[in-house]
């Protein structure tokens, strides 16, 4: 179970991201955060396995405080929850398997990670990974020849490969084309059920957000403006998400329902991530 | 039509491309200081004409002898001293680049601490001021006459490039891969193996590579100074007049160069 | 293939025995290589003069300090000629490199078999000459001076700017050359409609940096006597006058970081 109690995060050039979030998420739960860019989404779920430093407030995984935690303690922590990226995150100049066995870095010794003699077990995990996120024969492809559904794919494997409880997610589906999304955010919540993984799925499109999530939590400039089930979310409640607008397309495309399949073929989507370079300052 | 309208059509049928430099008195201002400069510059140019003239005459010699280089004459000064650069090339890159990695590691701004960052920057910024020919001259002083001494200068000059260049090269790499390390657990090492070392290792190649070349051109010069190398007999050479012996080194070096351009791309693409 | 079924599971390996052998051979290799060049270097180094190189160092530091501030009245002169050679010999290298990087192009080049060879052996053979070579040749056949200087800048510079210049010019976007082809212009205003607006900021920042390589160079011309401030180094060196020394270093120092200076504050105007 994921609790925040009063997170608040203010950055270097004075704004304020998150204005006291206070949030439990139980195991199992599949919860999608939605709101408009910058509402502080993103922020959100980088303060909770700390890639962004919270100003105040606390973060507890499963009864363990996360924000008071040693570096040591830090790393121990991310290992309990996995993390899916918008641009997909792999290390593009390394193979597949690499990247899946990325996922055990927490577990394993630098020297054994640096001639990637990982212990057998963890091999045939991410086998068996591989096989279930349907990649199977492409642990030697290297990371930059797939297709983005494909890529998408490795970054869920690897994140399953660290046996997480938690599950961090950042729009997952935001470099995706529709079909591969749906087929993105179904394997997702196939493979929480199975595993009874708790997720936090930041994203943009409400449609799906309604379609894959069991609890859907609004977000406005960095403050929570709704949370409850899907259903609830009416054109009232979308403007005081997003602001003003003609809602009723959003919402009749989501009663719509699953059988829209929309056609579309996998595409290679290369963009860059263009993260704020604030979060890689706290790498030393 | 308004007067005013007329007026913007009068002035855009009267077009001309915009100037370089928008403020006309800062235009004529930098036009004006050119010229001065350059007059200045010019007047200030000693030039002996009979002797350039005498000099026409030696740099036709020069040409002839350049087409008929001597390789023969001087064969074991060349050839030892060609063996010399070599050797000189290849520890000083190797040892280069042992050295400059982690001053890169710690110049590279999304990595080091600002203490550390600042004070391999300052390490970078020391060994890029003063040519190499200078750096040679203390060293020898301090080391003594040979190729020792020139292997330190290559090292020195190899860290203000290589690790200037490599450090940048980890500024700009796709955060979101190292992001994704660090939120797997992974250690500051593993970090640096996973997600910083696959990102920048082809620049690491490629930049080694075309440092080895210029160390090499490096090395025919801190000879003249006496740290080693092919620059000694070049010098030598020159101050016999031994133009056809000259152009053979020259020709050498040339070659030597060319090839290794060759060889490095032919890696390069290889490690793409 | 690193992926191999044993005892019916999949094991994997990085890379598969053959080529992991292949690394490990040569890494081998390489070191032996290193290690027999440092032998060598080894072999040809008093290792007395080695240990008693921090001795050596103090002494050159105490004799270096203070620096005798009174010396710079004489090195003014010197400096300008530095700044001279540098800029000059730069000015003189735009003029030959800029053709000669249209010649080697080959995109703009009027031959690719005939003339873009020739102009990329000019640019190699300029650029694999260090211009304190050039300067030593030069001092040899027009003697000693500030002209020695300007020209060993520029046959140098010629290859650098020539090279670079080129290859921004093969990899310009060929989509507006096709679009100002079209409209039935000629060569010549192709090149100067579709080709040079590209390659205009490329070209600007590589003179500026050559200009800022040469300011460091041209500070050693003087040593084989090519004018500028390295003339009064080699003096105050061979009469061991290293109060004077220092003071040319710190000269020098100074000289090249306002050199850096500017020439960013040039390049960040341009961009």
């Amino acid at each position: 179970m994921l609790t925040l109690d009063a997170l608040t995060k203010q950055y270097h050039t004075g704004d304020r991201a998150l204005k006291g979030v206070s949030l439990t998420v139980p195991q199992g739960q599949i919860m999608a955060l939605i709101g408009p860019s910058g509402a502080g989404k993103s922020t959100l779920i980088r303060c909770v396995n700390r890639l962004v430093e919270p100003t105040s407030g606390k973060v507890a995984l499963d009864g363990v405080e996360i924000t008071r935690l040693s570096r040591r303690g830090l790393r121990q922590v991310r290992r309990k929850m996995g993390m899916i990226f918008q641009e997909f995150a792999l290390v593009e100049r390394l193979t597949v398997m690499e990247n899946v066995l990325s996922g055990r870095l927490g577990y394993v010794g630098f020297w054994r990670s640096w001639f990637r003699r990982f212990p057998a077990g963890d091999v045939a995990a991410a086998f068996t990974l591989l096989d279930r996120v349907g990649l199977t024969g492409f642990e030697d492809k290297r990371a930059d020849a797939l297709s983005g559904g494909q890529r998408q794919r490795v970054g869920i494997a690897r994140a399953l490969l660290q046996d997480p409880t938690l599950l961090l997610v950042d729009e997952p589906t935001a470099s995706l084309d529709p079909k591969t999304s749906r087929q993105i955010m179904r394997l997702l919540r196939e493979l929480c059920r199975e595993r009874g993984l708790a997720a936090i799925i930041n994203i943009h499109d409400v449609a799906l957000a309604q379609m894959f999530a069991e609890r859907i939590v609004g977000l406005r400039a960095g403050e929570i403006v709704y949370d409850g089930v899907p259903d609830g979310l009416s054109a009232d409640v979308l403007t005081r998400i997003y602001g003003e607008e003609d809602w009723s397309q959003t919402i009749r495309a989501a009663e719509a329902g699953e059988e829209a399949e929309a056609d579309g073929e996998p595409e290679h989507p290369h963009g860059t991530a263009s993260i704020d370079r604030e979060r890689l300052a706290g790498l030393t | 039509m308004s007067v005013a309208d007329a007026g913007a059509l009068e002035r855009a049928r009267r077009w001309r491309p915009p100037p370089l430099v928008a403020d006309p008195r800062l235009r004529w201002g930098i036009a004006v200081a050119a010229v001065v400069y350059l007059w200045l510059a010019l007047s200030g140019v000693p030039v002996n004409w009979a002797r350039v003239a005498e000099g026409l005459e030696r740099g036709g010699r020069f040409v002839a002898a350049f087409l008929h280089p001597n390789f023969v004459a001087r064969f074991d000064e060349i050839f030892e001293g060609f063996a010399e650069s070599v050797v000189m090339t290849v520890v000083a890159t190797v040892l280069g680049i042992a050295v400059s990695v982690p001053i890169a590691l710690g110049a590279a701004r999304n990595l080091a601490p600002r203490p550390v960052y600042l004070l391999c920057r300052g390490l970078i910024a020391l060994s890029r001021t003063f040519q190499e020919v200078i750096i040679a001259i203390l060293f020898v002083a301090m080391f003594g006459f040979g190729p020792f001494a020139g292997v330190l200068t290559l090292v020195f000059a190899t860290v203000g490039f290589l690790a200037k260049l490599l450090a940048e090269d980890i500024e700009d790499i796709d955060p979101g891969q190292a992001e994704a390390i660090r939120a797997t657990g992974g250690s500051w090492l593993q970090l640096l193996n996973y997600g910083i070392q696959p990102q920048v290792m082809p620049r690491l190649i490629g930049l080694s590579l075309y440092r080895l070349d210029i160390n090499f051109r490096e090395s025919a010069v801190i000879g003249i100074v006496g740290a080693g190398g092919i620059g000694s007999t070049l010098n030598t050479a020159f101050d016999r007049y031994e133009y056809d012996v000259a152009a053979a080194i020259l020709l050498v070096i040339i070659l030597v160069v060319m090839a290794a351009e060759y060889g490095s791309s032919a890696i390069r693409r290889l490690v793409q | 293939m690193p992926v191999a079924i044993r005892n019916g599971r999949r094991e994997w390996q990085r890379r598969d025995r053959a080529a992991q052998l292949g690394i490990w051979f040569a890494w081998l290799v390489g070191t032996a290589v290193v290690l027999a060049c440092w032998e060598v270097i080894s072999d040809r180094t008093m290792w007395m003069f080695v240990e008693d190189a921090h001795v050596q160092a103090g002494d050159l530091l105490r004799r270096m300090v203070p620096p005798r501030w009174s010396y710079m009245d004489k090195l003014w002169r010197p400096l300008w000629d530095t700044l001279n050679i540098a800029t000059l010999g730069t000015l003189l290298a735009i003029l030959g490199g800029v053709p000669l990087a249209f010649l080697a192009a080959r995109n703009t080049t009027p031959s690719v078999l005939l003339v873009r060879p020739v102009a990329l052996f000019v640019i190699v053979a300029s650029r694999s000459i260090n211009s304190l070579i050039w300067a030593l040749l030069l001092v040899s056949v027009i003697g000693p001076g500030v002209l020695a200087g300007i020209l060993a800048i520029a046959f140098r510079s010629v290859g650098f700017i020539g090279k670079l210049l080129y290859e921004a010019l093969e990899e310009i976007d060929a989509a507006p050359v096709e679009a100002v082809t079209a409209t039935g212009a000629g060569k010549a205003q192709v090149v100067a409609y579709a080709m040079v607006p590209q390659v205009a900021p490329a070209f600007a920042g590589i003179s500026v940096f050559r200009w800022d390589i040469n300011i460091r160079e041209s500070t050693v011309l003087g040593l084989v006597g090519a004018g500028g401030i390295g003339l009064q180094l080699e003096a105050s060196i061979s009469q061991l006058a290293w109060q004077e020394a220092s003071v040319i270093f710190l000269v020098i120092l100074a000289t090249v970081l306002a050199s850096e200076w500017l020439s960013a504050r040039i390049r960040h105007a341009i961009i």
